[in-house]
């Protein structure tokens, strides 16, 4: 067994479109997946995600660059030499075959007995928990029922990896998340490398060992989802992860791991974690994530800024709070702990407040 | 009166079919019922219809004959028999054959780019835009003694130094097949095509995914979801095929007698109605229980006629 999964070596991807012209989709991407791993590519829509996931399929050649499966380099083999097997989007079952047909279908290209077939296509179809459904036509069946049967057509092959682009994406949300879960605990039990493609950050964050974040055909950070939150490498990233605050300013010194920054706004200067590749004099964005400012109604800390109150909006379980501190707009989320209906305990548009910013949730980041 | 017009769900389903079923009662049921009526008529003398009821027609397509060549009262002629198998036989080849030329070519045009596939089409219909006599006129000229097939053989053979006879192609049964084949080709392609160019590719994908190579992606997924094509082609095929006359009639002469024939000069040569009617409904008859039984196994290939 080689050191990984999949691997992609300089991958680049041209398309000509059919206006004419010629358009790189991926665009020299590395990426290193580990057995075992579900590993989540994550980006907004048209950077290259599905692209990738195709030219590991096969369905879909390298413009340059190579893609490897347990080390073995793939060339121009099609698909149905590959050891790897998609859910896709919208599952592709064939409608003239039924379920037990459909998953049948991969065993018989493999010449399996039919014996071995009958067992298999059974306890494939007892882990997606579609058992007595065998007879049924995939349009009987609703759409998380569709999504099983595409999950246990392709897992039956005992794939090397298993490949799922937006495979969630067609249900509605609490579906959805009850899905997250059985696929997550189902890629445990069977131990198969996935590779999940989705652009909703949320979903990638719950099930992945590690992410990596693409835009515009590029991979910008690969990294665990602690990692992809807590230290973004790029205000990319840290905008398009959660939600962030930014405020322009200037480096001013740097010692180790931290930095001190200048924010013009405020004639002061703010201490935080520096980001890669950051430089003295260098122009860099302060970013810092709204659950981590505190919010104090008095100036106590000596590094307290104050604010004035927007506009708030009570959600349930936060309280998201619109500020603005001279001059720049920041969001503040504060957890509502104590249950009360009494108004005092609500911050209110108009009311002052102070707020610090400690240095182990700051995080300053390049302006490119 | 509106008011209830707008009200009356039934009358509103009434009013919209009523154009087609004054069409259809008028020129389908109506002739339907004379022409059973006179089925069981007889020829008078001078070409009438004398209305009794008598099975006499159909007994005669069934063998049953009179004036025996013998002089015996009645005896077996296995003349129409013969003529309605032939039918049968000819409509299934022709089918056969439209299906295999025609399912190629459907799915090269399926799977060309999309900019070219109006193009192609419009390349298989433009024919039809010659009248069908004219067309199997121009077969004449291709299939005749001195037409272009035997030119060009005959000029190789002069060439090699060969005698030539020139080929009796025109007048043979398979003139007859070779034109049929050709004029009802379109519609065999048009359908197969639909059928083809609404799979989708992530069907073709899904199944290289699972292992299947291309033939077995062919035979396993591209085959059965097309088969509505098929069916609805070979319906639209086997059913005019059986009833022409036109294309026998000019590319098979005298030898090639089929029902259509049989019927066009009962009415018109030989001014027996009777039993030109009888023959029209056992030609019709037959080709409802072909069809039928053909329905029963395959359905009509409603997704196509649907689409
Ligand atoms: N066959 C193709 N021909 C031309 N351009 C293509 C082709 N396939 C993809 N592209 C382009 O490549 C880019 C990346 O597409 P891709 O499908 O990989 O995006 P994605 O990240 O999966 O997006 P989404 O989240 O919307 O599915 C897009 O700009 C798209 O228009
Ligand atoms: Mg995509």
């Amino acid at each position: 067994m080689s050191e990984f999964a999949v691997e992609l070596r300089n991958v680049v991807k041209r398309f000509i479109t059919p206006e004419g012209h010629e358009m790189v989709a991926v665009d020299h991407v590395n990426l290193q997946i580990r057995h075992g791993e579900f590993f989540s590519l994550l980006g907004p829509s048209g950077c290259g995600k599905t692209t990738s996931l195709r030219m590991i399929a096969g369905f879909e050649l390298p413009s340059e660059g190579e893609v490897l499966i347990d080390g073995q380099p793939q060339g121009k083999k099609p698909p149905y030499m590959r050891p790897v097997n998609t859910v896709f989007q919208n599952y592709a079952l064939f409608q003239h075959m039924t379920v037990f047909e459909n998953v049948a279908f991969g065993l018989e290209m493999e010449k399996v007995p039919k014996e071995e077939i009958r067992r298999r296509v059974g306890e494939a179809l007892e882990m997606v928990k579609l058992s007595g459904m065998e007879r049924r036509r995939p349009r009987q069946l609703s759409g998380g029922q569709q999504q099983r049967v595409a999950l246990a057509r392709a897992l039956v092959k005992r794939p090397k990896v298993l490949l799922l682009d937006e495979p969630l994406g067609a249900l509605d949300l609490k579906l959805r998340k009850e899905m997250q879960l059985e696929l997550k605990a189902l890629q445990k039990e069977v131990g198969i490398t996935f590779i999940f493609v989705t652009h909703d950050q949320e979903e990638a964050l719950t099930m992945s060992d590690r992410i990596a974040v693409m835009n515009q055909g590029k991979v910008l950070q690969i990294g665990s989802p602690m990692e992809i939150y807590e230290r973004p490498n790029n205000r990319f990233v840290a905008d398009f992860i959660g939600e962030t605050n930014f405020v322009e300013g200037e480096v001013r010194s740097m010692e180790g791991e931290w930095a001190q920054i200048y924010i013009p706004a405020w004639g002061r200067e703010l201490s935080g974690r520096a980001g890669p590749g950051l430089q003295v004099g260098q122009k860099a964005w302060l970013s810092i994530r709204p659950e981590k400012i505190r919010l104090l109604d008095e100036p106590r800390v000596n590094e307290s800024i104050q604010g004035r109150i927007l506009d708030v909006s009570y959600v349930g379980a936060d309280t998201r709070l619109f500020l603005e501190v001279s001059g720049v707009r920041l969001k503040v989320w504060e957890q509502n702990r104590l249950s009360s209906l009494e108004a005092t305990h609500f911050y209110r548009a108009g009311d002052a407040v102070y707020l610090a910013l400690f240095r182990e949730n700051v995080l300053i980041l390049r302006r490119e | 009166m509106l008011r209830t017009l707008r009200e009356n769900r039934p009358l509103q389903g009434f009013l919209l079919i009523l154009p087609t079923l004054v069409f259809m009662v008028g020129l389908l049921i109506i002739p339907l019922m004379l022409t059973l009526v006179v089925s069981f008529g007889r020829r008078s003398p001078d070409g009438g219809v004398i209305f009794t009821f008598s099975l006499e027609n159909y007994l005669r397509l069934l063998g049953y004959e009179r004036n025996c060549p013998s002089g015996e009262a009645v005896c077996f002629n296995p003349l129409y028999l013969q003529i309605l198998w032939r039918s049968i036989t000819l409509a299934f080849n022709t089918t056969v054959l439209v299906i295999v030329l025609a399912y190629p070519l459907a799915y090269y045009i399926a799977r060309a780019p999309a900019r070219w596939r109006t193009a192609l089409l419009f390349m298989v219909l433009v024919p039809m835009w010659t009248n069908f006599v004219i067309r199997v006129y121009a077969w004449m000229m291709i299939l005749r003694k001195e037409g272009v097939i035997n030119l060009a053989l005959g000029w190789v053979a002069h060439q090699l130094g060969i005698p030539f006879q020139p080929l009796e192609m025109l007048y043979t049964p398979g003139a007859v097949l070779v034109g049929m084949v050709y004029e009802f080709l379109p519609f065999m392609i048009l359908p197969i095509y639909t059928s083809l160019e609404k799979i989708d590719l992530s069907m073709y994908e899904a199944a290289a995914d699972l292992g299947a190579n291309p033939w077995r992606t062919f035979l396993r997924v591209t085959l059965p979801l097309s088969m509505p094509g098929v069916v609805a082609g070979t319906i639209l095929v086997f059913v005019p095929v059986m009833g022409t006359f036109v294309v026998s009639d000019l590319l098979g002469g005298r030898q090639v007698v089929l029902v259509g024939n049989l019927i066009q000069r009962q009415f018109l040569d030989a001014r027996d109605a009777p039993f030109g009617s009888a023959a029209s409904l056992v030609l019709m008859v037959m080709t409802l229980i072909v069809t039928y039984f053909y329905t029963r196994k395959f359905g009509f290939g409603e997704e196509i006629i649907a689409a």
